[in-house]
């Protein structure tokens, strides 16, 4: 059984439309099911609206889902107390994009570190000073880090103060929402790698945010696509990124950066933009810019079904008719 | 070599002064570089290399605490360095153009597109409104904005980050500029936008021939668009030449650690070589190599003296003790004395 199951989450937003107000609803994320297990990482990645923030807010408990639900260990979170729920928060962390926003400037690091368990355990300062210590020794910071101020370090060493206060309450998921963009390339190496040894020391599994695609597919085992607050497609990570089947999926990996000037690949340049998601395509959301789209995409709604052992939400897969689903190497 | 070159710096250096002149910060020292007509240079670095202060610098839009202490900047053979301010206006956005990070930026929110990307031409060639206002409909679409003529009247809110992308880039060709400098022009871009915006870039680069500067942090950028390669860290650029040939076999030590550094798509789930420590405070720079505390191979020399820049394979130079024909006597023990 997978650690945390989301099954048809849904987050509407409520928006004005223009000066008069007449109202619109945003589907942020629209019936949107994945499982994360214990130890793994599953990866996300879209283009900016398709919903994948609101998704990790709706998995660290800061939104409520407006449809479906989310089961944390086979427990459904709609159903829990307050003090379960109190309980979920403990095992559900975050680290966010930027270090020089989400680390208080007038709080000394140790304090910071400290601050989840001031406010969830009954700690003496002693055992709290001790936790501090463990932690800065698990990110690899000095002891001496405690007793200083954030804006003594550097963005690498920030972005380590917060991964150890988001392990100081021994969580069992890590949401990361764009962990290293916000980093110096030559220190993201440093960051990725130490997630991952974090990974595999203490059992961790990750929700992994980031619109780098070769940094999601170097740290995920599982990766979804999003487009507009669906998944189009997910499966397992190293054959997703090497057979893309959805159409966006593989434009999204074509469009990627090649790592070197020897990498010659066949770029399919989609038309257009991301519509708004106030007002998203009939049928499938990604028709109007596919270059495959045929007429049924127009008014029908595709699913995700299983295509060789990966989930695609596309009519190109489902359809009789049509000689072969096309695919395409990148 | 063979080509002339459209820009050469040579030994360009700019220092930001404190006020009492007790500080000074080397954000570019020392550099040289060429680009010809029709080529395209890539500028990498990490955040406080330089990098954006030596595109400044080009176009002489410092700001008042810096200096720029010695060097030449020979532009179609003139030295920017020499023109008045009246001068280097005429050449800004005419002859030179620059592209920045954040459209929002630098579009006024106030006025009109059509008379944001018509004011460069009114300017430099002294158009009349209509004509250049035609002009300007002309430039978005060339750019690809659809139904150009109604959106010359609309205002930058009302258009999506990658279309006002897209007009900043129009404004930059507006005067047919020899070299467009772009700094970070897609990292406010979704991939499949960045995507589009570079091949557009690319396809005005052609049919103008137009010179390019890419600065950015972003190596796939350098491997998709870019002729030659800058590396700099430190204020100084470390390696130069060819990009296959820098990518293929990387000279300096910190360029090659920056390129396995990154995770690549194809090698799955690897673990990353990672560059150990920090990128150096330009206020408080070490003796000698400014990369030696972070270098798996640096040796004594390193510590000791600066190394100068060494010629190496296909017009590649590189600033590295380890490049020297006597590395690690000789020449490096004289720097110690």
């Amino acid at each position: 059984m997978a650690m945390l199951e989301a099954a048809a989450l849904s987050k509407h937003f409520r928006a004005r439309r223009g000066l008069f107000g007449g109202r619109g609803v945003v589907r942020a994320v629209d019936g949107v099911s994945f499982a994360i297990e214990g130890g793994r990482t599953l990866g996300v990645v879209g283009e900016s609206g398709c919903g994948k923030t609101t998704t990790a807010k709706l998995v660290l408990g800061l939104e409520e889902p407006t449809e479906g639900g989310i089961r944390f260990e086979g427990c459904d979170l709609n159903a829990l107390d307050a003090a379960g729920r109190r309980n979920y928060r403990k095992s559900v962390q975050a680290v966010f994009q930027d270090p020089y926003a989400s680390l208080n400037p007038r709080m000394r690091v140790g304090a910071i570190i400290a601050e989840p368990l001031v406010t969830n355990e009954a700690l003496t300062a002693k055992e709290t000073r001790r936790a501090v210590l463990r932690l800065l020794d698990l990110v690899a910071l000095p002891a001496r880090s405690a007793d200083l101020f954030p804006h003594e370090f550097s963005g690498g060493q920030r972005q380590r103060i917060a991964i150890a206060r988001a392990l100081a309450l021994s969580p069992k998921l890590v949401v990361l929402d764009e962990p290293v963009s916000a980093l110096d390339v030559s220190i993201r190496a440093q960051i990725l790698n130490l997630l991952r040894d974090l990974q595999r020391e203490l059992g961790l599994s990750y929700l992994f945010i980031a619109h780098d695609l070769a940094a999601v597919a170097h740290m995920s085992h599982t990766i979804a696509v999003m487009y507009l607050g669906k998944i189009v497609e997910s499966g397992e990570a190293e054959s997703l990124v090497r057979v893309p089947k959805h159409p966006y999926t593989q434009a999204l990996f074509s469009a990627a950066l090649p790592s070197s000037p020897e990498e010659r690949r066949d770029e399919i340049v989609l038309a257009g933009e991301v519509p708004s998601p106030l007002r998203p395509p009939s049928g499938c959301r990604f028709h109007p810019r596919c270059p495959s789209a045929m007429e049924r995409c127009k008014d029908e709604a595709p699913v995700l079904e299983e295509i060789e052992g990966r989930l695609v939400a596309c009519h190109l897969y489902n359809c009789v008719a049509l000689p072969g689903a096309p695919e395409r190497q990148t | 070599m063979s080509t002339r070159a459209l820009l050469e710096l040579q030994n360009l250096s700019t220092h930001y002064v404190s006020a009492k002149g007790r500080r000074v910060v080397r954000a570019v020292e020392d550099v040289s570089l060429r680009v010809a007509a029709g080529e395209t240079l890539g500028i990498v670095g990490e955040s406080g290399s330089g990098k954006s202060t030596l595109a400044l610098s080009i176009l002489r839009l410092l700001p008042p605490a810096a200096r720029i202490p010695s060097g030449r900047m020979l532009f179609e053979g003139e030295d920017l360095l020499q023109k008045s301010d009246a001068e280097m206006r005429r050449v800004r956005g005419k002859r030179i153009a620059m592209i920045l990070q954040d459209p929002m930026a630098s579009l006024n929110p106030l006025f009109t597109i059509g008379d944001q990307v018509a004011e460069p031409i009114r300017v430099h060639e002294g158009a009349t409104r209509a004509s250049a206002w035609a002009r300007a409909r002309d430039l978005l679409k060339a750019v690809r904005i659809p139904s150009p003529q109604a959106r010359l009247s609309q205002h930058p809110h009302e258009m999506s980050g990658g279309m006002r992308q897209r007009i900043v880039g129009a404004i930059g060709i507006s005067c047919e500029p020899r070299l467009l400098i772009a700094d970070e022009p897609t990292t406010s871009l979704d991939l499949t936008i960045q995507a589009q915006y570079l091949n557009l870039l690319r396809e005005l680069q052609r049919a103008h021939g137009l010179a390019l500067i890419f600065i950015t942090h972003n190596l796939g950028i350098v491997a998709k668009m870019c002729d030659q390669l800058a590396v700099m860290y430190a204020g100084r650029v470390v390696e130069q030449g060819p990009v296959r040939q820098i990518f293929k076999a990387p000279a300096h030590p910190y360029t090659r650690a920056l390129l396995s550094s990154i995770p690549r798509m194809s090698d799955g789930r690897q673990r990353l070589t990672a560059i150990d420590g920090q990128p150096p405070d330009l206020s408080a720079l070490p003796p000698g190599c400014a990369f030696a505390p972070r270098c798996p191979s640096a040796f004594d020399a390193c510590r000791a003296a600066e190394p100068p820049e060494i010629a190496g394979v296909a017009n590649s130079r590189v600033r590295c003790w380890l490049a020297a024909p006597d590395a690690g006597r000789g020449k490096a023990g004289n720097g110690a004395l």
